[in-house]
């Protein structure tokens, strides 16, 4: 009996054991060597700004404060990105492609209400929209939405269940559509249901559906973002054109502080700096340098050489704001289902 | 009295505590209260939402593509497995051990590495997919190139399952059934087959659930079109895992679903093996 109960008490000691050894591994440090390190969790595109922004930021830390900062990034899908930071990701900021991402870290108790009229411009400190990138030459003789549906136009977008890009694409087109056919919302769904019967390849994120059509050669049109296409011009000057439609969303990529972890790092001054500091005018300059329309008006007409700025922007306030449009649109047997399964 | 001395019997190999002991904490922390966990989520939904989501269509034929494609895959990596295994294991040549560690590369090499390569190779402006272009097959985006993908993640599965088996199969039973007469595919059939059938049986079992399980490689490679049937189950969790709406309950009950099916299959696999060698060794 004796033997037995020191053999259970051995189990479970190496059990104890074990699960302390697991837990001390999965801790780290917030501060090392007395510099502090500091997280902005992002989306996919902003990976080049805001490595040439963190930049920036330090010098302008260090001014201020003599101190070093270490600025951390991480970079994925805007959807899957929140997620991490509901789950325990700690991130100080986050600055991520579409408001609906940061209400559900809202939702979750990690951002305080209200944080979209913290900062100016709806938390806003650049925008951008959704143009079509096309092969050189145009030959598919692609101009405006309506040349989308056109037979034998093969299009890449991602999905719009599983990427918040691909949720402007889609609302950009519905836009075009509630123009063109004065509301008439048979007609608007059949537009639609045309235009993703011509997607050739279904990517789950924007970065997925760039590579499907600048790497791999597939299709004869990109929905794109703007930076993302400017970007890939950059890279490509030959290859690819960039068409403005005549109607298109304004994408608002939103930025806020995770007010709770900020708390418990001690960084909520430092996050509001951070985002602050977005909207100098050499942040902004920057932002435009990397192909996101500022949002201060007159830095903005600097780039009017980049930026295509007659094109007739909608909101996501003309949808009723994001967690309507998602009720709409995207949902489970919403309209993107509906349209789609035709 | 009695029972502390089987327990002494059982024991004679000292560490049973220790070994145990860590065997349980590690089952627990990486298996068991993860998989209890998604069981969890997914009794948040009731039963008629649970069966509503599961008649889904989308759901529906993302489980059809996923199983199908893993089986043809499944087939395919024991038939080119074994000839596989059969090369490195009875063959001299040069470069023979540097084919053998290739073999694992799968296993090494981050899956959406090799989906995105299989994709750029197989679609139809890449180097192999030009070619088949050409006969008016076109793999990649289609259910094709899934398998194509479980294909490559599953070969060495079958391989490491069987090698070991054809080694200590000595070749003076191929030669005793040659010498009586047999012919070559007689001796495969009557005399290799029966041999390495268990092998392959787990080779096949593992191949199939890794295949049906498969995220990483599968989706660049299949275009993720309901209407094309190339969505794959994984792909439907994470599209409830990454859109707006986050949807764990949902997600974890296709989950589940899954994880059900596989072990089922699992579970048959073995079965058939278990009456196969109890018929064999009488």
């Amino acid at each position: 009996m004796k033997r037995k109960n020191s053999m259970f008490k051995r189990t479970a000691l190496t059990m104890a054991a074990a699960c302390l050894v697991v837990s001390v591994v999965g801790c780290g440090g917030k501060k090392e060597d007395g510099v502090l390190t500091f997280t902005n969790v992002s989306y996919d595109p902003t990976r080049e700004f805001y490595a040439a922004y963190n930049e920036l930021f330090a010098e302008h830390y260090k001014e201020e404060t003599g101190k070093e900062i270490e600025l951390v990034q991480s970079h994925g899908g805007s959807g899957s990105q929140a997620r991490s930071v509901i789950e325990g990701n700690d991130a100080d900021v986050v600055t991520l492609a579409l408001a609906h991402d940061i209400t559900s870290i809202e939702k979750a108790g990690l951002i305080g209400e209200g944080w979209l009229a913290e900062f100016d411009k709806n938390s806003s400190p650049y925008t951008s929209t959704i143009v079509f990138l096309v092969r050189s030459g145009n030959e598919k003789d692609i101009h405006d939405w309506e040349d989308l549906i056109k037979d034998g136009v093969e299009i890449i977008t991602p999905d719009p269940k599983s990427s918040g890009g691909a949720c402007w694409n889609f609302l950009a087109a519905w836009q075009y559509a509630k123009t063109q056919f004065a509301d008439d919302e048979i007609a608007m769904k059949d537009f639609l249901a045309k235009l993703y019967n011509n997607v050739l390849v279904m990517d789950s994120g924007a970065r997925g559906a760039t590579t499907t059509f600048v790497e791999n050669g597939q299709g004869d049109v990109l929905i794109a973002w703007e930076n993302e296409a400017l970007l890939a011009l950059e890279e490509y000057p030959e290859q690819y054109e960039l068409i403005t439609p005549s109607i298109s969303i304004l994408a608002e990529p939103s930025v806020a502080i995770v007010d709770e972890n900020a708390e418990k790092n001690g960084t909520e001054e430092i996050a509001k700096d951070y985002l602050d500091y977005l909207y100098t005018e050499d942040a902004q300059r920057l932002a435009g340098k990397h192909y996101y329309r500022p949002s201060d008006e007159a830095i903005l007409k600097e780039f009017s050489d980049t930026f295509d700025l007659s094109v007739n922007l909608c909101t996501i306030d003309d949808f009723g704001g994001w967690d309507q449009a998602y009720q709409d649109f995207f949902a489970d047997d919403a309209i993107f289902d509906e349209i789609y399964r035709k | 009295m009695k029972r502390a001395q089987i327990k002494k019997r059982k024991s004679i190999i000292p560490g049973f505590g220790l070994s145990m002991g860590i065997t349980v904490a590690m089952l627990s922390l990486l298996i068991l209260i993860p998989l209890a966990s998604v069981l969890a989520y997914s009794f948040r939904l009731s039963g008629a939402e649970f069966a509503e989501l599961m008649m889904r269509p989308n759901v529906v034929q993302a489980f059809v593509t996923s199983i199908g494609c893993a089986l043809a895959a499944a087939v395919l990596n024991c038939i080119f497995g074994t000839i596989l295994a059969w090369v490195l294991v009875r063959y001299e040549f040069p470069g023979k051990r540097l084919m053998d560690g290739m073999i694992e590369l799968p296993f090494a090499l981050p899956t959406a590495v090799a989906g995105i390569t299989l994709t750029k190779m197989y679609s139809d402006t890449g180097a192999i997919g030009r070619a088949f272009e050409k006969l008016g097959i076109e793999i990649a985006y289609t259910r094709t190139g899934i398998i194509i993908a479980m294909v490559f993640i599953g070969i060495p599965f079958v391989v490491r399952a069987i090698q070991p088996v054809l080694e200590k199969l000595p070749a003076t039973y191929e030669e005793a059934a040659g010498m009586l007469g047999a012919s070559r595919l007689t001796i495969f059939w009557k005399v290799i087959f029966p041999e390495i059938r268990p092998a392959l049986l787990t080779g096949f079992g593992l191949a199939l659930a890794r295949g049906i399980g498969e995220y990483g490689s599968v989706i660049y490679i299949s275009g993720n079109s309901e209407k094309n049937g190339t969505q794959v189950v994984s792909y439907v969790i994470m599209q409830k895992l990454n859109s707006g709406n986050v949807d764990y309950e949902g997600a974890a009950a296709i989950a589940l679903v899954l994880l059900i099916l596989s072990f089922v299959m699992l579970f048959a696999i073995n079965f058939i093996q278990h009456i196969a060698s109890r018929r064999t060794n009488v």
